[in-house]
């Protein structure tokens, strides 16, 4: 038996269904079911990761056929760069939150039985894995299916809350309306590539070498990224997304944040770049508009929210939209055949990609220790949490960082590279676009500074200060798996930061597969220290350096600090002349965000009241200030009510003719008969 | 036997079997309509006799045969057994009332020669001219169906229907293979004994056959 990538993740799919089947036989000890199953998911994972660094490295393509599905449709299977990366991915968050879901799913021992969510979470994993694996258009359609039942399951989970099972639907309609898209895109495209009458161009093989005349490939362009990027949350088509990532179980959200909305980038590369190739500029131009339209409307939503996991789903909408920023880029790049500039956006947007895995993967795991400790979302009731949870405050600022694209950690890189591809955009022939993408790099500048504000906000809230709720819950720290699983994903954060030139030497193959072009970051002396997308003189970076100047810098201020004895005394807080100032008082998520509220607030549909209750002997003086406000995403009402409305209304017209009796039913056919008979005579 | 003179029998069993058919429209006893069902039966299996004489089809007799055991015999055994279980052999009371459904009845035979008018041109079989009658015949049973309320009627109109079916199979291109002829006739069979088992179960559950009930399973808004 010879050992290659594809053996190691077909062996790593089917330990996962191994487990799955393996599940229902050890359900009685619920712990020992958490311990293996988790256990088995992690080394099903470290296997995946394994296969797919080694798939990328390697630079090789490996197909099998498997012979089941349907008759003379066998599933293919191909693994190359691409799906190698988005395999590292996948596989990567899928080890750390397994790790940490030995410690997270342990909280529901006692409350609830947990062998519904082993199962799914396995197949979901084997889902995202099989998308990713899949090269012809059924079995990635199966597999989509899989990934998309399994993570609505997952959502489902604490199915008592009517919020949950609301958000789960939602969840499925989305998804299928996506899913109906994407079929159809496949069907265009297999219909042009064989012919209508047989199914000879299901393969991504065939797909590839078909020559689709222009308008037929804007069609099944259009409905593809329709399908994706619903599924991606891309806004418009975000509402589901900030409804079912809180409802989930953490984990659970981390990987559906992390990673499942990767797999919508992966089918956005896969289609445009590899199936279809070549493309107008205009195509390009789609998805950047609609990347930067996410991320300013992602990171300004999730300032509103105050509900720490709804507001780590509204980020995911607005990296979302920076990925596909890079991914545009690259696209306009590639139609003027500038492939090297093509090569940077794209592994901008697919680096971003790997690192909003890894970062929000962090952030969501931290929420769900905080969550697991307090049980308690919302953040107007936390406070002072760093006293309690050091471990996981500490990671979670990890995360923040990251996210926020702050140097030397992963984001920064990302959003770097990101805006050499922006700056070097006047390139372009095309005057339109010459003047109207460096507008964009502002936008984008914009975004980094609100989600930099925003997880100001998320942190101080959460862990500084005092606690803010009215009653204290008994907090203890999350234990060692779960600390395990975050301080893995932080580690990997920081890696990703200091050694981009290693990681992006490692990936320049899928850029040279797909735009023809490598990027070639790292040239010269120190070449792993300097990461030169483009040449020396215009710009570079070193995020080993930034690290040891941030280093230095804190260390000396440490030294400053405790090195003398006194430097540091504690006083008591300064009250403003106002005796009685309690916990209650303390700025909080809804203030931070008002300025900013104020500004943007023609985005938001805004609901604010302030009612006194007035004292009878002192008017001046009321007994009480009732605070209301509402934030509402306005897409709803433009876009989704009046659909709903309508389906509505259509379905109580429809339901007229079920009259219950079977008379109505019968007359219903009979005339039918007779009509077609007529006709047909 | 001359071709004529088969003809000839052969449009009058097609008389007949849409007399009965007619019968079974305004008969309101259950035993009657049973037996009107057991008589088009045997009208149907002697006609299929007769068409596989005169055409010399010999696989004809075969399904002759199972239409007389089954039709004739069995079927109306069957329901004449549920009928005394359940008590239900009172008048059946009907949606239309009975001369409306006669008038419809007439308008639907009339369509289905108008209907059948061209093929009539065409076909050069001895049993052209039945055609019409054979539709005719499914189009009443589907008719008495919808008429009527009781489940017991749906069922014999159900298999009324099939009878006309069979009807047209014989006249229109002397039957149908008879591996065919013998998967309906199971068929036929199987959903008889699945009949009676619903009928039981909606007789328990309901206290009463009438098919209206039925309509409190429905949705509310």
């Amino acid at each position: 038996m010879i050992v290659t990538p594809m053996w190691l993740l077909s062996s790593s799919v089917l330990l996962l269904f191994l487990t799955v089947l393996l599940t229902p036989l050890i359900k009685g000890s619920q712990r020992f079911l958490i311990n293996t199953s988790f256990t088995l998911t992690s080394v099903a994972s470290l296997l995946g990761v394994i296969g797919g660094v080694w798939a990328v490295g390697g630079g090789t393509t490996e197909k099998i056929i498997l012979e089941i599905g349907l008759p003379a449709l066998p599933f293919h299977m191909r693994i190359d760069p691409l799906a190698g990366y988005f395999i590292t991915v996948i596989s990567l968050l899928s080890l750390f939150v397994s790790l940490y879901s030995i410690g997270y799913i342990k909280g529901y021992l006692g409350r609830r039985p947990v062998t519904s969510l082993v199962i799914c979470y396995c197949l979901f994993i084997a889902g995202m894995l099989m998308v990713v694996l899949a090269d012809d258009a059924l079995f990635f359609l199966v597999s989509w299916e899989v990934m998309a039942a399994a993570s609505y399951f997952l959502v489902m989970f604490e199915d008592e809350h009517i919020e949950n099972r609301r958000a789960a639907f939602l969840y499925i309609v989305v998804a299928h309306v996506g899913a109906i898209a994407i079929l159809l895109s496949f069907g265009v495209m297999a219909g042009l590539a064989g012919d209508f009458e047989n199914f000879s161009g299901y393969t991504f093989d065939a797909m590839r070498q078909a020559q689709l005349p222009v308008q037929w490939a804007t069609a099944a362009f259009l409905l593809a990224f329709f399908g994706f990027a619903a599924k991606a949350g891309v806004v418009p088509l975000h509402v589901w997304l900030p409804e079912a990532h809180p409802v989930a179980p953490s984990n659970v959200s981390a990987l559906m944040s992390g990673v499942m909305l990767k797999t919508a980038i992966y089918g956005i590369v896969r289609v445009t770049f590899d199936l279809i190739g070549d493309f107008p500029w205009w195509w390009g131009a789609i998805v950047l508009i609609l990347g930067l339209v996410s991320a300013v409307m992602g990171v300004l939503y999730a300032l509103m929210q105050h509900d720490l996991k709804r507001l780590l789903a509204y980020h995911s909408v607005e990296n979302i939209g920076i990925i596909l920023i890079g991914i545009g880029l690259s696209m306009i790049f590639t139609s003027y055949h500038m492939p090297l500039l093509a090569a940077l956006g794209l592994i901008a947007g697919l680096y971003h990609t790997l690192n909003h895995a890894m970062f929000k993967g962090l952030l969501f795991m931290g929420a769900g220790a905080v969550l697991h400790a307090t049980h308690e979302r919302n953040m107007e009731e936390m406070g002072g949490l760093i006293h309690r949870m050091p471990w996981t405050a500490a990671l979670f600022l990890i995360g923040c960082v990251s996210i926020s694209a702050l140097p030397p950690f992963n984001g920064f890189v990302s959003e770097w590279l990101t805006f050499q591809a922006f700056l070097l955009s006047p390139a372009l022939p095309n005057q339109l676009l010459k003047l109207l993408v460096p507008l964009g790099a502002a936008l984008l500048a914009l975004t980094g500074a609100l989600a930099a504000a925003c997880f100001v906000k998320a942190f101080g809230v959460t862990f500084l200060g005092h606690w803010r709720g009215h009653h204290t819950p008994r907090v203890r720290e999350a234990d060692f798996p779960m600390r395990l699983g975050m301080v893995l994903a932080a580690a990997t954060c920081f890696l990703l930061g200091v050694l981009p030139t290693v990681v992006i030497d490692w990936m320049d193959i899928i850029s040279e597969q797909l735009t023809g072009s490598k990027l070639r970051v790292s040239t010269g002396a120190y070449s792993w220290m300097w990461l030169t997308p483009i040449a020396p003189e215009r710009a570079s970076y070193s995020g080993t350096i930034v690290f040891l100047g941030i280093l230095f810098v804190v260390v000396a201020a440490y030294l400053v600090l405790h090195v003398k004895p006194g430097a540091i005394h504690r006083a008591p807080i300064w009250d403003c002349g106002f005796e009685k100032i309690n916990q209650r008082m303390q700025y909080n998520a809804t203030s931070f965000s008002m300025p900013i509220r104020r500004i943007f607030g023609f985005l938001f549909n805004i609901k604010e009241q302030v009612k006194l209750i007035p004292r009878a002997a002192h008017p001046f003086f009321p007994k009480k200030i009732n605070y209301y406000l509402r934030v509402r995403d306005r897409f709803w009402g433009w876009l989704y009510k009046p659909v709903v409305e309508v389906s509505f209304y259509l379905s109580r017209r429809v339901g007229r003719l079920q009259q219950g009796r079977i008379q109505a039913y019968l007359i219903y056919s009979f005339i039918t008969i007779i009509v077609l008979l007529v006709f047909s005579r | 036997m001359n071709i004529n003179i088969a003809s000839q029998i052969n449009s009058f069993l097609a008389a007949l079997v849409l007399l009965t058919a007619f019968g079974m429209l305004v008969q309101r006893r259950m035993y009657g309509l049973v037996h009107l069902f057991a008589w088009q039966g045997l009208f149907l299996s002697l006609n299929t006799a007769i068409v596989g004489f005169v055409a010399d089809r010999h696989h004809l007799y075969i399904s002759s045969v199972l239409t007389l055991t089954l039709k004739v015999i069995l079927l109306p055994y069957i329901l004449h057994v549920l009928i005394q279980r359940l008590k239900v052999h009172k008048e059946v009371e009907t949606v239309v009332n009975i001369p409306m459904t006669m008038l419809i009845g007439i308008a639907l035979v009339i369509f289905s020669y108008h209907l059948m008018a061209p093929v009539r041109e065409l076909s050069t079989l001895v049993t052209r001219s039945t055609l019409a009658v054979a539709l005719a015949t499914v189009m009443i049973g589907l008719l008495m169906m919808i008429t009527r309320k009781h489940a017991v009627t749906q069922i014999i109109g159900f298999l009324a229907m099939e009878n006309g079916l069979f009807f047209a199979a014989t006249s229109a291109t002397y039957g149908m293979p008879l591996v065919v002829e013998l998967g309906v006739a199971l068929d036929i069979l199987i959903a008889a004994f699945i009949f009676g088992i619903f009928f039981f179960h909606i007789h328990t559950t309901f206290d009463s056959l009438d098919v209206e009930k039925m309509a409190r399973l429905k949705e509310e808004d």
